[in-house]
């Protein structure tokens, strides 16, 4: 008797737990969300399978072959030649744009970010509210809405179609400064700080070897976001470059794209699309290195130790 | 023939542009920027900004500066049509970074002549090319006495249609718009894959069509504009217009968009009434549909009359804030009706001139993407067929910009054409009235 009632016990134990336990470990399979999922990443992959089939294409064969498969021709190579050289290889002036704007844009935006966020973090000062309601309430104003006053302003100052008028707006950050800040209250025990001006470290060491290490995470993160925003900013350099020598490549690409609506203009659909290629793959690279870094940083904070 | 009919021309524009100049200097002296004699400026040197988005312009300026040595002209892409506008709005709100010379196409001319953004250049020398141009164009850079800019090109409209398409099936070429509504359903019927044309309503599309009808909804005098589009050309084009709407018979495309060069490629858009600047368009866009299309005179309203419009076709124009003007209409008379225009004719535009427009060397011309058609023939007629009278709001970018919330409802909702072009009138006159302007 008493083996008969232990045998099933044992064997219903592990269904029971599957069906009743669901651990991190062992979740639950929903077709609907896998559907669901399904859906999202055929969404958000169609457009990039597309892209880069089309940019195999000529320019006749973009009409007349089908969407979402290769056409009679490869042309590839020959449309990234085009690209590089079309028009003098403005392209590749574009790209050197992009990335200047991004390198002391971006850049320095992340800097002044980690330093003013480490200060809100682990210093007090008065007014420390003030500065906080600032922050949030910039946050919350788009970028697009203060660029015409900016365009005046810059406009009044002579730097408007200079590059400048592009970097100075990008260095300012109220979401990255907010987000250096929380993490920075996380990141860095105070007591660390304090072990570090007991043992005689000077405030810029401590910052600089001992804080900076720990922020990496967090700087990674402001760094991509910050990146990727200056990358594809499009609305602050269209009001404030006329001077397509100046344009970031988001610019240019809207310039060749609308040189197919004017008489007279050459309609290079095929070299906007390989230039638009071109453009992503920088950040399709930053995110894969950067990728590991970003991922414990948005974890960081979130569970108390 | 052609060269020398020009060079006179040019020398004769030249002589009288040093007697107005001259003239000109004592009344603009106290403006500053050096001399007000073009030729003069030309030779003293200086230095140009132009903002043009058409590729000719580029080779104009470097053909200029080789004959002044003292000239330097950058030319910059600032965008095209509406991006420029706002572009040259903002500079000119901000007081600085305003080019000297600016591409402005006809319809928007007004609206920046009227805001005393644009220098009058009659005193310049643009007073005595009066016959050099044809007269929609010459019409259209002229508000009140002034001239605020010179004809680059000019848009006669045409009817370009797919030939291959329309033998296939055996449908003639309308020569009327009954014909083009009937060819629309027979060509729909015998291919539900084929429309007549592409239409998501195109306001410059609607003004012209209207022109050509003999209406006109704008009268301009002054700051008195009127605003009316119950007049007999426009219910024409209203109601021949609502039929092919109503029974679907165009494509729901929009002009200039990918989805149109694929239309015009593979037949799927059989005609295009548009301007005379369009086969280069063709050529570069569409190359896999050379041979297949050809041009005939636009379809008419009343059978056997032979009237046309223009549509687009840019000016340049020299701006009030420019520090050089007597050397900026230097470079705009060589642009537009001296040298430049053999340049821009070489890079596949359609002059604004006369004289070109009547050599014969530019009729005989064969279109090897039109099947050998002489294209030019029928274009060049077009340009002297076209409707006089017509004129543009002051504030035509604006109306422009809110066709699509009015008039294009009809595209896409049970609204009509006429109820759309009654809203249209509506809000271009609440926005006239409250910019300054008394319009009724």
């Amino acid at each position: 008797m008493t083996t008969t009632t232990v045998t099933p016990r044992r064997s219903t134990g592990p269904r029971l737990r599957r069906a009743r336990g669901f651990s991190a470990d062992r979740p639950r399979r929903s077709p609907l969300l896998t559907v669901l999922t399904g859906i999202v990443l055929v969404y958000s992959l169609l457009p990039l399978a597309w892209l880069l089939v089309n940019a195999t294409k000529t320019q006749a064969d973009l009409f007349s072959s089908f969407g979402l498969w290769f056409g009679d021709s490869f042309a590839l190579f020959s449309n990234i030649g085009q690209t590089l050289t079309y028009d003098d290889g403005i392209f590749v002036r574009w790209f050197a744009n992009t990335l200047l704007y991004v390198v002391l844009g971006a850049g320095g935006a992340t800097a002044l970010a980690v330093l003013g966020g480490y200060g809100l973090a682990k210093f007090d000062f008065p007014g420390k509210k003030g500065v906080f309601a600032t922050v949030i309430g910039a946050v919350a104003v788009p970028g697009t809405a203060l660029a015409v006053p900016t365009f005046l302003m810059f406009s009044q100052m002579g730097l408007t179609n200079t590059p400048w008028s592009v970097i100075i707006p990008s260095l300012i950050s109220p979401f990255g400064l907010y987000l250096m800040w929380t993490f920075a209250a996380e990141a860095i025990p105070t007591e660390l700080l304090e072990a570090a001006r007991m043992d005689g470290a000077g405030e810029a060491r401590t910052f600089a070897q001992i804080c900076l290490p720990l922020l990496a995470p967090g700087i990674v993160t402001v760094l991509l976001f910050t990146m990727v925003a200056t990358w594809n900013n499009y609305f602050l350099p269209l009001i404030m470059l006329k001077d397509p020598d100046w344009y970031p490549l988001t610019l240019g690409l809207n310039a060749w794209n609308a040189q197919a609506a004017t008489a007279g203009g050459e309609a290079i659909f095929n070299l906007v699309i390989t230039g638009a290629v071109l453009t992503i793959v920088p950040l399709v690279v930053a995110f894969l290195f950067l990728q590991r870094y970003w991922q414990s940083g948005l974890a960081a904070g979130s569970v108390k130790e | 023939m052609t060269r020398s009919t020009r060079t006179t021309l040019r020398r004769t524009a030249l002589r009288g542009a040093a007697v107005a100049g001259a003239l000109a200097l004592t009344l603009t002296a106290c403006s500053g920027g050096g001399t007000a004699d073009p030729e003069a400026a030309a030779e003293e040197g200086g230095e140009l900004t132009v903002w043009a988005w058409d590729p000719t312009v580029e080779p104009i300026a470097e053909a200029y500066m080789e004959a002044h040595d003292g000239v330097t002209i950058e030319v910059v892409n600032a965008g095209t049509g509406n991006d420029q506008y706002t572009a040259l709005q903002n500079a000119i709100a901000a007081g600085s970074g305003v080019p000297d010379l600016a591409q402005i196409e006809y319809y928007a001319l007004p609206q920046f002549a009227i805001g005393e953004s644009l220098a009058d250049v009659s005193e310049l020398g643009a007073a005595e090319l009066d016959g050099t141009f044809t007269p929609g164009p010459w019409s259209a850079v002229q508000q009140g006495e002034g001239i605020y800019g010179l004809p680059l090109d000019s848009g006669p409209m045409a009817l370009f249609y797919n030939a291959t398409v329309f033998e296939e099936h055996g449908i003639e070429v309308p020569e009327t718009w009954d014909a083009y509504v009937e060819a629309a359903r027979a060509l729909h019927e015998a291919d539900p894959s084929i429309y007549i044309t592409n239409d998501t309503g195109d306001a410059g599309f609607t003004t012209s069509m209207i022109w050509q009808a003999g209406g006109q909804p704008y009268t301009v005098d002054g700051t008195d504009v009127t605003i009316d589009f119950t007049d007999e050309g426009s219910t024409a084009f209203a109601e021949t217009w609502q039929q092919l709407v109503e029974e679907e018979l165009v494509a729901p495309i929009s002009s200039w968009s990918d989805e149109w060069y694929q239309g015009l490629g593979d037949g799927s858009i059989a005609t295009l009434t548009i301007g005379a600047w369009m086969p280069g368009n063709f050529e570069s866009g569409v190359p896999d549909a050379a041979g297949d299309w050809r041009v005939a005179p636009m379809p008419q309203w009343t059978e056997g009359a032979s009237d046309t419009a223009e549509n687009g076709g840019s000016a340049m124009s020299v701006t009030e804030a420019s520090e050089n003007k007597a050397l900026a209409y230097d470079f705009l008379e060589f642009a537009s009706a001296g040298d430049g225009v053999q340049i821009r004719l070489d890079g596949g535009g359609f002059p604004a001139t006369v004289a070109d427009l009547e050599s014969e060397e530019f009729l005989s011309q064969e279109s090897e993407y039109f099947g050998g058609q002489k294209i030019n023939e029928v274009l060049a007629q077009s340009a002297a067929d076209v409707v006089e009278g017509w004129q543009y709001l002051p504030f035509q970018v604006y109306a422009n910009s809110i066709f699509n919330d009015t008039v294009g409802q009809a595209y896409v909702s049970g609204t009509t054409i006429t109820d759309g072009l009654a809203d249209w009138q509506d809000a271009s006159i609440t926005y006239g009235n409250d910019q300054g302007f008394t319009v009724d």
